[in-house]
């Protein structure tokens, strides 16, 4: 059980710690804190998109001890003690993962507000299923919803990741 | 979005969580996987005055095989973990294969087979192909226990007969004879839509003939029901095509499915008839699919 506090007007806050992208983070939050809002606004972490905020959209998706999640339906108290990644940790040493190269480079990003999240179910398909075929990957990202449509381009830029070929096919 | 407060409570052990539920009655409610819990509570349909969070009760969390009893899966499996489940996929790959058609990996990682039954709503994926496979499941409370077959704990839309302080702990899917079970459902899009209808069946082929049939449908009344008269109908019978399609039509005439935005009463009816046919086809011929 985490640590409780309770400030002078009764308000309980806990004490726990997220382990973001490598880092152990503990902190307060109070027990109605929901995990998107807690990665914004106290960790800075603002890659995770808010949506619809009810599990429909896919823009908060954050992997949960590597699995992906939709961050605005997680309590922050749920995940204490757990690992956490987001956007930011998914490039390493400074350098983009394969699958933001090759969805730069297959133009799959417009307006960019589902990337976040496409990147990440992407990255647990990928680490799962290194070799996914064409439906696999249109599956992974089913609980990505893009409003610009641009599915076809992030379908084939992850499929170019998987392949080695980040760099896309003359068009 | 707004979010209600509450008092938040982690029992660590079973028994915990029970007393805690006895102590505090009709205020909690129990947080499991929250893909629904917290939906309602972000749109105002739900503000309780305490949650109890179970997110310590590994023990129930697991899916194995008892000799005698058969697959017992914790309440707190989540979809995922079901869908991914050697011993499911061996077995009755009906099952992973329903919990894979319920919603996107984001939710299937977290929604449980516990939230799924206890929520209650009649379009709910998991029961109907579970109540095909028998399966009981057990309610625990500080006071006792008791199990019952999965098909009696449904009393109207979202209502169940579960007592304030009783938890689902488990869902047992016998050791059987039934030689095939599938569900099929018809939603709007191929991810993450709710069932406008869904059929659940399982069939036990001897030759030609079946010796017994269970046709459970989702989605077309206020609980998740059973076609009995299409059963009946069924039972001891020599497979045709014409069979199959008479037990669709018994088994759309017992439906009582409601209009909504989904889909009419009418179109429903449709659907479980020719959703009763198909999927007692495929059980008959593929098995456990």
């Amino acid at each position: 059980m985490s640590q409780v506090l309770t400030d002078k007007d009764g308000v309980k806050r806990y004490l726990i710690t997220l382990n973001v992208n490598g880092d152990a983070h503990t902190i307060l939050v109070k027990g109605n804190a929901i995990l998107t809002n807690v990665l914004r606004d106290q960790l800075d972490l603002t890659g995770t998109k808010k949506g619809c905020e009810l599990g429909d959209c896919g823009s908060c998706t954050v992997l949960l001890d590597g699995k992906p999640v939709d961050s605005c339906l997680v309590l922050a108290v749920e995940a204490d003690g757990r690992e956490i990644t987001t956007i930011e940790g998914v490039s390493a040493n400074g350098a983009l993962d394969a699958i933001q190269e090759s969805m730069i480079n297959h133009a799959a990003v417009q307006c960019g507000y589902c990337t976040p999240g496409m990147v990440l179910s992407a990255k647990a398909l990928l680490t799962r299923n290194p070799h996914p075929t064409e439906p696999e990957v249109r599956e992974a990202i089913a609980g990505n919803l893009c409003r610009c449509t641009g599915y076809v381009h992030i379908v084939e830029a992850v499929l170019a990741a998987s392949q080695g070929r980040v760099t896309p096919d003359d068009h | 979005m707004y979010m209600p407060d509450f008092e938040y409570h982690t029992p660590r052990t079973l028994s915990e969580a029970c007393a805690l539920l006895a102590e505090l009655g009709e205020k909690a409610t129990v947080l499991a996987g929250g893909t629904d819990i917290l939906h309602k509570m972000k749109v105002g349909k739900l503000a309780p005055e305490h949650l109890v969070s179970l997110k310590n009760l590994d023990e129930i969390r697991e899916i194995r095989h008892e000799a005698g009893r058969g697959i017992v899966i914790g309440a707190l499996t989540n979809h995922a973990a079901i869908y991914n489940s050697p011993l499911l996929q061996e077995r009755y790959l009906s099952l992973p294969m329903a919990a894979h058609t319920m919603a996107s990996t984001q939710i299937c990682n977290l929604g449980t087979v516990g939230g799924n039954i206890v929520n209650g709503v009649p379009s709910a994926d998991l029961p109907p192909i579970l109540i095909a496979l028998q399966a009981t499941i057990r309610l625990v409370s500080a006071s006792g226990e008791r199990s019952m077959a999965l098909e009696d704990f449904f009393c109207g839309a979202a209502e169940t007969v579960i007592a304030p302080g009783e938890l689902l702990t488990e869902i047992t899917i016998p050791d059987q004879e039934t030689t095939g079970s599938t569900y099929i459902k018809f939603g709007l899009r191929r991810s993450g839509a709710l069932a406008v209808t869904g059929v659940a069946v399982s069939v036990c082929v001897e030759g030609d003939k079946l010796r017994d049939a269970r046709i459970v449908l989702a989605s077309a009344a206020p609980t998740v029901m059973r076609a009995t008269a299409a059963e009946d109908f069924l039972r001891g019978r020599t497979i045709s095509d014409e069979a199959l399609a008479e037990a669709g039509t018994l088994a759309a005439a017992a439906s009582r499915p409601r209009d909504s935005i989904r889909g009419s009463a009418e179109y429903r009816k449709n659907l479980a008839e020719v959703l009763t046919k198909r999927a007692l086809r495929k059980a008959i011929d593929e098995g456990h699919v």
